[in-house]
């Protein structure tokens, strides 16, 4: 499993999901569960994506992870319409866990209201909301 | 909240610890679950069970009393025998699902589900009365660890004074430095021992067996082992508002013994059940789990994926009708329908 980590780079959303924006495209936004959410969890057994064109609404849950014992509502931290998803999670989703910022990914989406992301944490506001 | 003796191994080893029916207790380590699993399917894993309770029944009418309450027959238990029963009210719902030990000609230990044990024995107690009997609470007096895997045995032996005791039996043992009660039963559905002995000596033999080649595992996998296996599990297959008939426990029952509750169970039996338990496996992906209905009647009881066959697995009650080996249902997953069949039971086959 992943070592606990809060990457800079990245905005967070209290019910520990996060979002990163590349300047290059600012009107999109990949969108993730956090190392917290992942290991509250345990080991995921299984992740759905949903559909490109899905519209997701922010603090609203747009999905669902799986422990054996589980599943965790997954909470937009922003809104849009999903443009890309992971779907390599639907084969296999450890990633979630060994990889959360990473090959964990779950959904790109194309920003409706940009200016939502000032509602965001940041790493040092998000750690520390952790306690 | 309780703790077992070997909480600070659990935490000491980065367990993840959860409250399981009041005892905090270890639901994975770091490895994760699906490795827990394999480790018990390919090798030997290791289980700490000191949650669960133990009701011991002693005296000259230590027999009748347990023939009263248990559903099977308690007069075909040998000393040294261990027995599968229910303990059922008069109307033949299921208060708890059990295994009893007879330890000498007049002295039984009982072992009882963690989230019963109370209610199990104030039941026990409730109906002694009549009985030359005494009944010890000994829950205080028992650690209990689980190893199980086809190398539980060879593991085991390797530290046993004396050979260990067979399937569906049980003795006392010298294991390393203590002493055992060793029972030839487990909830994996693959061969191993059970283990109970002094909370005090738990710790060293928990460190001894680790040492010997058993993997620590957690109640996530004892779970998933479980469905694999096609074991009950009260909370989830077993309830008070079913009975054993339904349930698929008739082979447990022995109406003719008279225990409370046989009456309705008998009747039960004789007019067929309108639901049953059944197994099922998902065709496809998707995740059942406890409470999800079945189209066209029936629930959910237990879900999870199964880490040997990577799909979906459960048991649910169905309609009578319904519980052919292949039959096809559909099951609502969170308002999403998922294709399923009856399987077959186990679903997994204990290694050889």
């Amino acid at each position: 499993m992943a070592e606990v980590s809060y990457p800079d780079d990245l905005l967070y959303h209290p019910e520990h999901d996060w979002a990163r924006i590349d300047p290059s495209e600012p009107d999109l936004a990949v969108l993730g569960i956090t190392w917290f959410a992942q290991d509250a969890l345990g080991e995921v057994v299984f992740f759905e994506p949903p559909t490109p064109g899905t519209r997701l609404v922010k603090d609203q849950p747009y999905a669902e992870v799986e422990s054996v014992k589980a599943v965790s509502d997954v909470v937009a931290p922003l809104s849009g319409e999903i443009v890309e998803v992971n779907d390599a999670l639907a084969d296999g989703p450890h990633a979630i866990n060994e990889d959360p910022y990473g090959e964990g990914w779950l959904v790109k989406v194309r920003m409706s209201d940009p200016a939502e992301c000032e509602a965001l944490l940041d790493a040092d506001a998000y750690g520390a909301s952790l306690g | 909240m309780r703790r077992t003796p070997l909480y600070d191994r659990h935490v000491a080893a980065g367990a993840k610890i959860v409250d399981f029916a009041g005892w905090e207790m270890p639901v994975q380590y770091p490895d994760g679950v699906r490795a827990e699993h394999m480790a018990v399917r390919e090798r030997c894993g290791i289980f700490d069970v000191s949650h669960m309770g133990e009701i011991e029944t002693v005296g000259p009418q230590a027999e009748a009393l347990l023939q009263r309450l248990l559903s099977n027959d308690v007069s075909k238990i040998a000393i040294g025998g261990a027995q599968y029963s229910v303990l059922c009210d008069e109307k033949g719902g299921v208060i708890d699902d059990l295994f009893t030990y007879r330890l000498e000609r007049e002295r039984y230990l009982t072992v009882t589900n963690a989230s019963n044990h109370e209610r199990d024995l104030a039941w026990f107690r409730a109906h002694a009365g009549d009985f030359d009997v005494e009944l010890h609470d000994r829950i205080d007096d028992y650690a209990m660890l689980a190893v199980q895997g086809p190398l539980a045995r060879e593991i085991v032996q390797a530290i046993s004074d004396a050979p260990l005791p067979a399937r569906m039996t049980a003795a006392t043992r010298r294991l390393g430095g203590a002493d055992v009660l060793v029972c030839g039963t487990g909830y994996t559905g693959e061969d191993g021992v059970e283990l109970l002995l002094a909370p005090a000596d738990a710790p060293g033999l928990w460190d001894e067996l680790c040492h010997c080649g058993a993997s620590p595992a957690g109640l996530a996998a004892r779970d998933t082992l479980r469905l694999e296996a096609c074991f009950h599990l009260y909370g989830n297959d077993l309830s008070l508002d079913r009975n054993p008939i339904e349930a698929g426990l008739g082979w447990c029952c022995c109406e003719d013994t008279g225990f409370i509750g046989s009456e309705a169970i008998r009747e039960a039996r004789s007019v067929g059940a309108p639901e049953k338990l059944i197994a099922f496996e998902i065709d496809g992906p998707g995740i059942a789990r406890q409470g999800n209905p079945i189209v066209g009647g029936g629930v959910v009881t237990s879900g999870t994926l199964s880490p040997c066959l990577d799909v979906g697995i459960g048991m649910a009650y169905v309609p009578a009708g319904r519980i052919a080996v292949g039959t096809p249902l559909q099951i609502d997953v969170r308002g999403r329908l998922r294709e399923a069949k009856v399987h077959t039971r186990p679903f997994v086959e204990k290694k050889a």
